[in-house]
């Protein structure tokens, strides 16, 4: 049970003035269970790249195997995969539009052909797992906060009960707290439901402290690809494509320069704060 | 299949027609269709064509980009012509049933399509080579006249320039929400007529509410930069007629002269 993409390319608008290669040549391997983080600048390819996975959009060349199978062969149940490979867009509170929060995380299940209490059940236990109490059940989505907004979005998805989640910026636009509320329980559905779970940052802290493998997307090419603390060491490469860092690892790094003997792979304040204990016990 | 839409939807490239002042080419795709309907001879519509390809040549937009336009009067040309053919009483050329073809309907038909499909490519160039913003200003400044007699010339002028603006915006949109729909099994393509106009309930709902979003926020933005309307307001880049400007309208009146010369003296 995996995703695997093969030599994927996609040029947008071929043979125009407007002609962009937004995926250059992509191999991957995306197993079960993982938690992987992907990022990347702007315009690099990682909104293109993961609205392949779930065949919303069909690669120039290349193919993608969903368990084995290539889904772009012949007869391929799209909607099958789809139900499978959730995907939750930039501002996904964008596609709210039924009259209250429940009718509108039901449609994802309904679509799926489910009798209605499983849908009900359904849109019920997601919206439980992404905080949203009974009170707001009957309320126009319109009515919500952008946080509360967002979660319903995300509870859309989930009551699909897909077994691959692909998340694309799920904090953007979003306050310290909306944001680690939202990354928490992502992480607690990962952990419980044992689904694997694409997400897609800018921020470097929360791909750091959340995902164990980060794939670095540059110009529609991979570029890094392995656990947080390795991919960071390239910190000053990142810089290059307009990235960077976590914050910590330049603490440490900073650290070493100083001649500390210091293991400079920190990633999260709580590695961080070791590794600098430990440096401490040494020069004592 | 959305992004078929050829208007307002400017080419980037470096050419002479490109760099022509917007009422030019204004005055100059209207002085063209008038040229298509002052006579009824195809060495007019050959005159025509030649001049056509010059343009769309000088213009460096690939010809591909033209007949974009097209399809979307396809229907209506079929109709145009099919009517023509059938309708028009003349000498009869060919006859099935009741459904007379005759030589007058040919030539008739024939007239309706050559009119039709040069009077798209003409205002295809102009939209293709004119940014909507230069075209709107074009438009404004042409029209300013008109302010004498009340006619809101800037509020008309500035309502369309938003208008084209966001219709890529909210194609983008359009495609943005189909596709997040999707990915919860939304379906867009298959059942009957009331199906499928229940299919898009999911979009259209999203769509207006994001198309009124962008209008506060518009709104807002320009009266936080002060805009009151066009009264005493100047432009950054005003349209000034430069030599190239008089020069193309120098050809355009050759044009003119030598259309109405080959419609008085060459009867075909």
């Amino acid at each position: 049970m995996s995703i695997k993409i093969e030599k994927l390319s996609h040029i947008y608008a071929e043979g125009t003035a407007f002609e962009k290669k937004a995926l250059d040549d992509v191999n991957l391997e995306l197993p079960d269970g993982q938690f992987i983080g992907i990022i990347g600048h702007t315009g690099s390819g990682k909104s293109t790249l993961i609205q392949h996975l779930n065949g919303l959009l069909k690669g120039t060349s290349g193919t993608i195997y969903y368990n084995g199978e290539d889904i772009y062969q012949e007869g391929y149940d799209m909607r099958a995969l789809r139900s499978n490979v959730g995907l939750v867009f930039q501002y996904p509170e964008h596609q709210l539009f039924e009259i209250d929060v429940f009718t509108d995380v039901c449609f994802g299940p309904k679509n799926q052909g489910l009798p209605q209490e499983e849908v009900e059940a359904r849109a019920k236990e997601a919206l439980a797992q992404v905080g949203i109490s009974e009170e707001y059940y009957t309320k126009s989505p319109f009515e919500l906060s952008g946080g509360q907004k967002r979660r319903v979005a995300i509870a859309g998805i989930l009551a699909m009960h897909p077994k691959v989640l692909i998340l694309d910026e799920p904090t953007a636009g979003l306050d310290p707290r909306g944001r680690d509320e939202i990354l928490d329980q992502i992480a607690w559905l990962h952990e419980t439901r044992k689904i694997t779970v694409v997400l897609v940052s800018h921020s470097m802290e929360d791909v750091a402290r959340y995902v164990e493998r980060i794939i670095v997307m540059n110009k529609g090419k991979v570029l890094y690809d392995g656990a947080p603390r390795d991919v960071f060491q390239h910190y000053k490469e990142l810089e290059k494509i307009g990235l960077a860092a976590p914050q910590v690892t330049y603490v440490v790094k900073a650290l070493e320069a100083a001649r500390w003997d210091i293991d400079t792979h920190a990633t999260t304040v709580e590695e961080a704060r070791d590794a600098i204990l430990q440096a401490l016990e040494k020069r004592i | 299949m959305i992004r078929d839409i050829t208007l307002g939807q400017y080419y980037p490239a470096d050419s002479v027609i490109h760099r022509l002042d917007p009422r030019v080419k204004l005055g100059g795709t209207i002085l063209f269709i008038i040229s298509l309907f002052l006579y009824r001879s195809f060495a007019v519509y050959a005159v025509a064509a030649l001049f056509l390809a010059i343009v769309i040549r000088i213009s460096k937009v690939p010809f591909k980009f033209m007949t974009r336009g097209l399809k979307s009067i396809m229907m209506l040309l079929m109709i145009t012509v099919v009517f023509n053919l059938f309708l028009t009483p003349g000498t009869v050329v060919f006859q099935i049933w009741k459904l007379k073809i005759t030589e007058e309907g040919i030539r008739q038909s024939l007239f309706m399509a050559i009119r039709l499909v040069f009077l798209i490519l003409g205002s295809t160039i102009m939209t293709l080579t004119t940014t909507p913003n230069n075209l709107t200003d074009g438009i404004e400044k042409a029209l300013r006249p008109l302010n004498k007699l009340h006619v809101p010339v800037h509020d008309v002028a500035m309502t369309m320039s938003i208008a084209l603006r966001f219709i890529p915006i909210l194609m983008e949109e359009t495609d943005k929400i189909m596709k997040a729909q999707m990915a919860r099994g939304a379906d867009f393509d298959s059942g009957g007529l009331i199906q499928k106009a229940k299919s898009l309930v999911p979009l259209l709902v999203p769509l207006f509410i994001s198309a009124f979003r962008r209008a506060n926020d518009l709104a807002m933005a320009m009266e936080a930069r002060g805009y009151r309307g066009g009264d005493g307001r100047t432009k950054m880049k005003p349209l000034i007629y430069k030599k190239r400007d008089y020069i193309a309208y120098g050809i355009l009146f050759g044009y003119l002269g030598i259309v109405i010369l080959t419609g008085v003296f060459v009867k075909i």
